[in-house]
């Protein structure tokens, strides 16, 4: 035994010198993600918007709040790159500012509806009974109103407001996740190291927390990513129907509904923010996209 | 007389289906004794894993529940303890190794955290000395380097190594049984033997009782002293390993023997035993065996044989009608 000990041992030494290093997990995860270039153009987006929206206030180029008379509803020009709104404020400061809020918001609102979500939908599939039922019924019941409608009927119950608004959206991000995590839980559940850790006597507390709950996370990041740009959506549509954040706020929904009493005279006011909003949720998209293709081992 | 350390008498585990209850394991007894490796053997869905499952009482998670009988591990009855006092049992008295070591280890976890995670639920020792104690269990299954072993996750590992691994789970907390349900199915032959070669060590030094369930004959004739065979969920034969190779009492043992292949023998197809398992909602009538065997008579379809003990003392024990009428004719 003991002979065949340091044999092996030898026979490591040798092997260690002429093999190359093991790749380690996450580079392969980074070299499978790079070779996804609409994933990797969308990640470059969403970290320019988050750096200019942390950056805003000392970058902008004029105040967002400041009103200039002599130059309402100026088009793009080079002293205002994408023009000026109806009471001479400069749309890209504004843009710029309003990012931080409906990153912000879209991110709250979404962490909290993920961990509510989340907890929710593993103990549903781990406990099942009366508990699922209840919890994939409510669900349901969440289910069959359209979103925004859901959330317009949150804020029409607790009132218009930033806050209000991240309760909404995080309102209607909880079935969704409790329904992914529900079912990856029901697939982690029956695998046999479930079993083996059972076997070795664990406590259902322990399993679910520390064996189920890892073998879920990359369903859960997955539609996390995808939610936020459902959640900046939401949150533009609440404030753009005036639910949301207080109007002359730097809001993106608010700017628009602010400026489409313009659209025939100054269309910029709302191509804008218009477009920014798209990008912003088509990159959260792709980028979700991306990483589900990238995290799923049948996809090579 | 050995010390019993697992008796199971009249188990009888149910499964609920959508059209009534199916029975998996049907009045089956038997017991194993401290340092005693006892072989279970059977066709695939005869109910072998059940029974372990019904043993570890890991039935939950199914619509499977014991509807009968005892299992008295260690002079203890534990078909009726409550959950909690189960998982002192688990894992301490009695663990359990599992067919496919590459997926009974969470792939999420390092193999260190896993294997402290049993010996700290178990014993009120630090997590120093646990994993001090991981490294010594995993040196004692035969793993060269446990060092990196234990940093390791289980994608690194072969499949050799998780069994070895796996069985060093198993044993960390030093069980007084050891179920081990299929544990070379998966591996190849030479690392097959290697495992079984560890189980038989292990045995040895900590004399444990080993319920070792399989469907390959081999095995049992390498390992066990004693063997069950099972056929839809019932104890068909129980003997002494070398008698039931020499002298296989019921034609079901009879038609196993002769399907496993010979070396040198020069035949053109290996005899099997015809048709399949039958399925457990739509059972014969009389012997479950009996349209699948060759010695059927009338009787065989007409009424069960029970359970009858064939040679006192040597724990024979064998369900077949062929054996009344033989010594009725005084045959035997």
């Amino acid at each position: 035994m003991a002979d065949l000990n340091t044999e092996s041992q030898k026979s490591k030494i040798a092997a260690d010198e002429v093999l190359p290093k093991a790749k380690s997990k996450t580079k392969e995860f980074i070299q499978k993600f790079l070779t996804r270039k609409t994933a990797v153009i969308s990640a470059g987006v969403i970290v320019l918007l988050v750096i200019a929206a942390i950056l805003s206030p000392y970058i902008v180029p004029y105040n967002p709040d400041m009103a200039d008379y002599n130059m309402m509803l100026q088009g793009p020009s080079a002293s205002h790159w994408w023009g000026t709104d109806e009471f001479g404020r400069d749309i890209f400061s504004r843009l710029l500012v309003g990012a931080r809020l409906s990153l912000t918001v879209a991110l709250i609102s979404v962490i909290i509806g993920t961990a509510v979500g989340t907890v929710l939908g593993l103990l549903a599939g781990y406990y099942g009974g009366w508990l699922e039922a209840l919890v994939m019924r409510g669900c349901d019941v969440l289910f069959s109103f359209p979103d925004i409608l859901l959330a317009i009927a949150v804020v029409a119950i607790i009132g218009p407001g930033v806050i209000n608004v991240v309760i909404a959206v995080a309102v209607f991000t909880v079935p969704s996740f409790a329904r992914i995590m529900r079912s990856a839980t029901l697939s982690v559940k029956e695998s046999l190291y479930v079993e083996v850790a059972r076997s070795l006597g664990c406590k259902n507390n322990r399993i679910l927390w520390l064996h189920i709950f890892p073998g879920t996370i990359q369903s859960m990041i997955v539609n996390f990513t995808m939610r936020i740009g459902t959640a900046i959506l939401a949150a533009a549509s609440l404030s753009f129907l005036g639910f949301g954040a207080n109007v002359t706020e730097p809001d993106w929904g608010a700017m628009l509904s602010q400026g489409r009493n313009y659209l025939n005279t100054a269309p910029h006011i709302v191509l804008f923010p218009g477009i920014l909003i798209f990008i912003t949720v088509l990159a959260f998209n792709l980028l979700g996209d991306g990483l589900r293709d990238t995290l799923d081992p049948k996809i090579k | 007389m050995a010390e019993i350390i697992l008796e199971v008498k009249n188990l009888t585990t149910k499964f609920k289906r959508d059209k009534g209850t199916v029975t998996a394991v049907d009045n089956v007894s038997f017991e194993i004794n401290k340092g005693e490796i006892l072989g279970l053997v059977g066709e695939s869905g005869c109910g072998k894993s059940v029974t372990s499952l019904s043993i570890m009482r890991l039935l939950i998670d199914t619509s499977g529940k014991i509807t009968s009988g005892k299992i008295i591990l260690d002079g203890k009855n534990i078909d009726d303890v409550p959950e909690r006092e189960m998982r002192q049992i688990r894992g301490k008295k009695m663990a359990m190794i599992f067919q496919e070591p590459m997926t009974s280890l969470n792939p999420c976890m390092r193999i260190d955290k896993q294997m402290t995670e049993a010996i700290l639920l178990h014993n009120n020792i630090t997590k120093k000395e646990a994993y001090e104690r991981a490294f010594q269990v995993l040196k004692s299954v035969g793993i060269p380097d446990p060092k990196n072993t234990l940093q390791s996750f289980p994608h690194q590992l072969s499949g050799g190594m998780s069994q070895r691994v796996m069985i060093a789970m198993a044993m960390s907390c030093e069980p007084e049984l050891l179920i081990a349900d299929e544990p070379t199915t998966a591996l190849d032959v030479t690392i097959q033997a290697q495992i079984l070669e560890l189980m038989m060590k292990i045995r040895n030094e900590k004399n444990m009782g080993i319920l070792m369930i399989t469907h390959d004959l081999g095995v049992v004739a390498t390992m066990c002293s004693r063997v069950v065979v099972m056929y839809a969920g019932r104890v068909m034969e129980e003997a002494p390993v070398e008698e039931l190779f020499a002298n296989p009492l019921h034609p079901y043992t009879k038609g196993l023997i002769a399907s496993v292949p010979k070396l040198g023998a020069n035949v053109a197809s290996l005899p099997s035993i015809p048709g399949s398992v039958p399925d457990l909602s739509v059972m014969p009538k009389g012997c479950k065996f009996a349209p699948r065997c060759e010695s059927q008579m009338a009787i065989c379809h007409k009424e069960e044989p029970e359970l009858m003990l064939v040679t006192e003392g040597k724990m024979r024990k064998c369900r077949c009608h062929l054996l009344n009428s033989n010594k009725e004719e005084g045959n035997v």
